[in-house]
């Protein structure tokens, strides 16, 4: 069957993927949360949210069509979050006395 | 009637149409910002208190939070396929996938205000009634605090959105939008978009640790 013989309306293999990826990778990171894998579970967690996000990013979004101007927009807030982040922890990071109190 | 012309300060559609979209990537990049404070302080607790943050987030219901981001994703993706329907110049298909999508953020939402309900009656919730058994309670109510505060805010996110959606949704099923001009339902999904990238890490950091301990 060629993409001709669908509706005009029909949705582009791609985004179906991208959908079905997302799901997957949603329940994958549930099952990889209950692994007993100490200090790795949450670098793991935050690697498989990036992933979705960048999929979302590229394809929903669709940053890879867009033109060099838009994607220099569109990193620009992660950009200064990653200085935010990187000056933030530069701090807390490296301090004798962790945590900050609370009462 | 579709638009056939732009206004006045463009040249043509196909200007106007990316200069409406790279306005709503620097919108974006604020909101990363925004949000991105909210987990750097979190971050910087979650490092202080490893455990008081794992008991707290064994406290969430990780089954409606993975239903929240399954559903949030599919509406982003009726969304995208919206986008490509309207480009191919079936607004009456594209403002229908727009109407499912802000429909599955009420229920997004529904889903939420029973979690929130359930918190509540667990008394969970800081500066309302917190009061949990635990050898350090402090920072199980600084999580929760976070928690409240990030929801709270993305929730209002998808208020927004989907008041939005609907109304992009009508103004699509009424013809308004051509495969020229349909710059509205391209912001409007970036938008969407973004409040599903937020809530992807809000999921990660709310439900997902302290699970295999």
């Amino acid at each position: 069957m060629t993409e001709a013989s669908f509706p005009q309306w029909w949705p582009p293999r791609s985004l179906v993927l991208v959908w079905g990826g997302l799901l997957v990778l949603l329940s994958l990171t549930v099952l990889c949360a209950y692994q007993p894998w100490g200090g790795l579970n949450a670098p793991i967690a935050f690697a498989i949210a990036s992933c979705k996000a960048l999929l979302v990013a590229l394809v929903f979004m669709e940053l890879r069509h867009s033109s060099a101007l838009t994607v220099v927009f569109a990193c620009a807030g992660f950009f200064w979050l990653g200085i935010l982040l990187w000056l933030a922890f530069g701090d807390y990071l490296t301090r004798e006395i962790l945590p900050p109190a609370i009462t | 009637m579709p638009e056939t012309q732009p206004a006045f300060q463009f040249a043509d559609l196909r200007q106007q149409h990316d200069v409406a979209q790279l306005g709503m990537w620097v919108f974006i990049a604020t909101e990363v910002l925004f949000f991105g404070g909210l987990i750097l302080a979190y971050a910087v607790y979650r490092f202080g208190y490893p455990d008081g943050f794992a008991s707290a987030a064994r406290r969430t219901d990780i089954a409606i939070g993975a239903t929240n981001t399954a559903i949030l994703l599919t509406s982003s993706f009726l969304v995208a396929w919206a986008v490509t329907a309207a480009r191919s110049g079936q607004g009456r298909p594209a403002g229908i996938l727009l109407g499912v999508a802000a429909l599955l953020g009420v229920v997004f939402l529904f889903l939420k205000c029973i979690e929130y309900h359930s918190e509540y009656v667990e008394h969970l919730v800081p500066g309302l009634n917190f009061s949990v058994s635990d050898r350090n309670p402090a920072p199980i109510g600084l999580f929760f605090a976070f928690y409240f505060v990030a929801t709270g805010l993305h929730a209002l996110h998808v208020i927004i959105g989907m008041i939005v959606l609907m109304f992009i949704a009508i103004q699509a099923y009424r013809g308004r939008y051509s495969s020229r001009y349909h710059a509205p339902i391209t912001v409007a999904a970036l938008y969407w978009h973004f409040v599903d990238v937020v809530w992807i890490f809000l999921f990660a950091l709310i439900y997902l640790p302290g699970r295999s301990s």
